[in-house]
């Protein structure tokens, strides 16, 4: 395989098209610094995230069924990097099992037969796949020696483990043994796999700032330097409430939230410059300029 | 010509209710073979059956077919009935108009038809009944009990004092079990060692019991009355007959190990008896762990051993014993509470099992009674107690409640709250249960009068903050989320049947359900047998339960021994396989399906157009044989049967019932 370009489908969903383009950056650099090719699944659609799983049942199923539909003709296994796109994917996988007759509703409107699924992985599978660890491995260029990083997993990429078949859905470890390969510093905490508030940012203001808070205290208090981070909605969470949250509860934060694929595009050597760091609302340099990182 | 007595019962309104017994009664009456029919309000009471005495006796009955309840419940009685009256008791047919009809339907027009299909069945098969008679066979006079922890030290000595023989069989160093490790007992706290030792020493001294411990249940081969089981001993390290446990080579062995006596609460060394009041009082050693066995030199224990009772060169033995029944008393497993990673046990020190706790709260434990947190040694201000960690929970655990958890986790908040008057205990729980004498009152005892604090909700998050331990939870009847701190947390783990529960029932061809926990005859009429005649259950291999229903259990297991061995020879029923030499061709596919390993094959000598010709055919061992009929499917050539029950019995029920739509007449 070596030398030979390894290549997977990639469904960057409407956040890494938008409000988490740098994710896309650091997600499309590691895989350059891999080798891999990432490709784009042709006239994509939303995944359905929040709106149609919470108000139709068919609606749910038929959006990301059509995805994986698109992808089906490429043949080859698919990258979901935003949490939510990868819940959605995975449960339209399980449910075209369990419920023959939404399959049928879906193919009736749709015209074509849905084949079966690929594989669908989230970033924390990708970064664990052979040929991406091999990289990482043998790539690393500025190890994150002395950094310590909380790694947050939030809820969709570990559960329901039914759908996701996963990690430990309690207690998970993927992002653990990532960040360590990378030279960095897992820290443990009880927030690991705690609600950030999700989509309530918008209608519910409130609870998102104490469900974010609490959790950017608690990878405080463990002694975090920085979150790590592999889901659009969490990052945005996490990052943009904690100053509402610090001053809430008396407390100085000032964790950045980054991206798993970024600190590792940073371990392998991808200039800080070209990842947009900058997008991030909490300061994302300072840290690594403290680390002589960046 | 055969003559059949048919007697339909009403089972009060059970039956009459839902079926029109009068045109059943009018229907049967032209049925050929039938002579006489009647009906009862109830068939198997005294008028009922003295009816069917008198109806033998007056209409010269040769059959009788009663329409009732299940043959599971009365069968017996009715074939004691036909057999008083002078008739074969075999030549007696039921069928079951109530479980099969009655109770499953709701409205007459279809229920009654159904009724009379049933009673023709029976008629059709009562017609081709043959005179059976059951057989003999001797009992060897000893019982076997597996398992020495309270169910199969109790039943050892319910035996042993009605005179019987015992060989008690335990695969650890030392009787006693789970109870050895027990602190207090609930409801009335008393000391579980004390309750519990003189029991032990009671076993071990027992002229009629012999103690097998250290040693593992092998091969079980024979059947009721005659079972030879072959017994792995264990290489102890120790010639028991010198040894006089004096306790010098482990205070001397040089090795520390986690005590699986103390659940990892202490240590133990190489050369070990799990707790002081072990028995026997002969220690084990344990090579996985031996510093002799990894490198080859040490030899301590052997130096200072004055009895000279060190065997390094000792090795396994298996022996060979002869018993008429068998006690299974295996016991249970926890649950591995590391499965609910949002507990963290194994993350936090202070995260232990009830087990565990016991061992802190128990005098002669590694802490001598005092409840210290494992990380730091301080006693605990608060504790929380964690119900139904891995029962009644699909998700992770087992569906069932596990029966005993409620009553010894109250046990334990009381015990936290006697020995540490200014702490706070918390149960978290869903249900409290306490159905047992003076349970509730134990409950109601915890909350009053120890201030004990019950939550009900589940936790759904164990985690650290500030050094402390932070239950995350929904309180269910305030309806709101809460978070308790407390120092230490105890999770009540279900039990489980033993991780090779499957194993010991397959070595004893006995069944066992989805969760491994074996199965009795009968939930409610059978509930110590087995469906493997001469195989008794005991205990928590049959299902949770606590040490009151435990001990129950075990005599009511001893009893049935007992009445057992009480005879020199038992009837065996007769409605086992038989083979037909003639038309048996020796292919024995028989034989590996008989889940009673009751088929052999056998040589058999016969003319065949004037010449001498020895082959091969299926032989049936009328003690193995439990009648289940696997064979008789399996029989290609039609050459095995069940006596009551043979294929020419069976199909002759099919043929009635098949010609249904043909005219009436057409039958004879």
């Amino acid at each position: 395989m070596s030398g030979q370009s390894v290549r997977y489908s990639y469904y960057p969903g409407c956040s890494l098209h938008s409000t988490a383009r740098e994710y896309n950056v650091s997600v499309r650099a590691v895989a350059q610094a891999a080798g891999v090719e990432l490709v784009e699944v042709p006239d994509w659609n939303c995944c359905g995230a929040t709106s149609a799983h919470a108000t139709d049942p068919f609606l749910a199923f038929a959006l990301p069924a059509r995805v994986l539909l698109q992808a089906e003709e490429s043949g080859l296994d698919i990258l979901a990097p935003c949490a939510a796109c990868y819940g959605r994917l995975m449960t339209a996988k399980e449910e075209a099992h369990r419920r023959p007759d939404l399959v049928a509703r879906f193919e009736k409107a749709i015209g074509r037969k849905l084949g079966p699924a690929p594989r669908i992985l989230n970033v924390l599978e990708f970064l664990a796949e052979p040929k991406v660890t091999e990289t990482i491995a043998a790539g690393l260029k500025r190890p994150l020696t002395d950094l310590k990083v909380a790694p947050y997993y939030g809820c969709l990429l570990v559960r329901p483990s039914k759908v996701t078949h996963f990690d430990d859905a309690e207690r998970p470890t993927s992002m653990d043994k990532i960040l360590a390969s990378v030279g960095a510093t897992p820290v443990d905490f009880p927030g690991k796999t705690e609600c950030c508030g999700a989509s309530l940012g918008i209608s519910r203001v409130d609870l998102v700032v104490e469900l974010s808070g609490r959790i950017v205290q608690q990878a405080k208090h463990a002694g975090a330097e920085a979150i790590a981070v592999a889901c659009p909605l969490c990052q945005t969470n996490l990052d943009g409430r904690q100053g509402t949250a610090a001053a809430k509860l008396g407390e100085a934060f000032g964790l950045p939230i980054y991206y798993i694929t970024e600190l590792v595009a940073l371990a392998l050597g991808v200039a800080p410059g070209r990842l947009g760091l900058g997008k991030h609302l909490t300061n994302s340099l300072a840290l690594l300029r403290q680390k002589k990182l960046a | 010509m055969k003559r059949v007595g048919v007697f339909l019962c009403w089972c009060g309104s059970n039956i009459a209710g839902t079926v029109d017994v009068g045109k059943v009664a009018e229907q049967a009456r032209r049925l050929p073979g039938v002579v006489h029919v009647e009906e009862n309000k109830y068939t198997c009471s005294e008028p009922g059956q003295a009816a069917i005495v008198k109806a033998i006796k007056d209409q010269r009955l040769d059959r009788v077919v009663v329409a009732s309840c299940s043959p599971r419940l009365h069968e017996a009685t009715f074939r004691r009935t036909v057999e008083s009256a002078g008739l074969n008791p075999y030549f007696f047919e039921m069928a079951n108009v109530r479980e099969h009809c009655s109770w499953i339907h709701t409205d007459k027009e279809t229920a009654t038809p159904k009724a009379f299909d049933l009673v023709r069945m029976a008629v059709a098969k009562a017609l081709r009944n043959e005179a059976l008679t059951r057989g003999s066979i001797t009992i060897e006079k000893r019982a076997l009990v597996i398992g020495a922890g309270i169910a199969g030290i109790q039943a050892a000595l319910d035996i042993a004092d009605a005179g019987h023989e015992v060989i008690l069989l335990e695969r650890e160093p030392t009787i006693g079990g789970r109870m050895a490790q027990l602190d207090k007992t609930f409801p009335t706290l008393d000391c579980s060692q004390c309750i519990l030792t003189p029991k032990m020493v009671d076993a071990a001294k027992h002229p009629n019991i012999t103690l097998y411990t250290w040693s593992e249940l092998e091969k079980v081969a024979g059947y009721i009355g005659n079972f030879t089981v072959t017994i792995r001993r264990k290489a102890r390290g120790v010639d028991e007959t010198l040894c006089t446990g004096c306790g010098v080579c482990q205070s001397k062995c040089p090795v520390k190990v986690p005590s699986e006596f103390d659940e990892g609460m202490g240590m133990r060394k190489a050369i070990y008896s799990p707790f002081p009041q072990a028995v026997p009082n002969r220690p084990v050693m344990d090579r996985a762990n031996c510093t002799f066995f990894k490198t080859g030199k040490c030899k301590i224990c052997e130096r200072f051993c004055e009895a000279k009772a060190i065997r390094f060169d000792q090795e396994d033995s298996l022996i060979e014993v002869k018993v008429g029944a068998i006690v299974t008393a295996t016991g249970f497993d926890l649950f591995k509470v590391e499965k609910y990673g949002e507990y963290g046990y194994g993350l936090y020190p202070d995260v232990i099992n009830s087990l565990q706790f016991e061992r802190l709260v128990n005098a002669s434990g590694p802490t001598d009674g005092k409840i210290k947190k494992p990380s730091d040694h301080e006693i605990p201000k608060s504790v929380a107690f964690v119900l139904c960690v891995g029962s009644r929970d699909e998700q992770k655990g087992t569906t069932y409640c596990s029966r005993a958890c409620c009553m010894y986790s109250i046990k334990h908040a009381i015990q936290f709250r006697d020995k540490v008057k200014d702490g706070r205990a918390y149960v978290f729980y869903m249900d409290i249960r306490t159905p047992g004498k003076s349970y509730e009152e134990f409950y109601k005892r915890a909350a009053v009068d120890y201030g004990v604090e019950f939550i009900r909700g589940r936790p759904s998050k164990i985690f650290s903050r500030n050094g402390k331990l932070v239950l995350k939870a929904e309180d269910t009847l305030l309806g709101r989320p809460i978070e308790v701190e407390v120092e230490m947390v105890v999770l009540a783990p279900a039990m489980l049947a033993r991780n090779d529960a499957a194993k010991i029932a397959q070595t004893m061809s006995i069944s066992y359900d989805g969760y491994g926990f074996l199965n009795e005859a009968h939930p409610k009429l059978r509930p110590v047998e087995t469906n493997t005649a001469g195989i008794f259950l005991a205990g928590v291999c049959q299902g949770p339960k606590d040490i009151p229903d435990t001990v129950a259990q075990a005599s009511a297991a001893a009893s049935k021994v007992i009445g057992l061995l009480s005879h020199e020879q038992m009837a065996t029923e007769p409605m086992i396989a038989r083979v037909s030499e003639a038309l048996c061709s020796g292919c024995l596919w028989c034989k590996p399906i008989c889940p009673y390993q009751a088929i052999e094959a056998k040589t058999i000598t016969e003319k065949i157009q004037g010449k001498v010709v020895s082959r091969e055919v299926a032989a049936v061992n009328s003690g193995l044989c439990q009648g289940c009929g696997a064979c008789t499917v399996a029989c290609r050539d039609g050459a095995m049967n069940i006596s009551g029950f043979t294929n020419d019995q069976l199909l002759a029920e099919v043929d009635e019932l098949l010609g249904a739509s043909r005219p009436a007449c057409a039958a004879e």
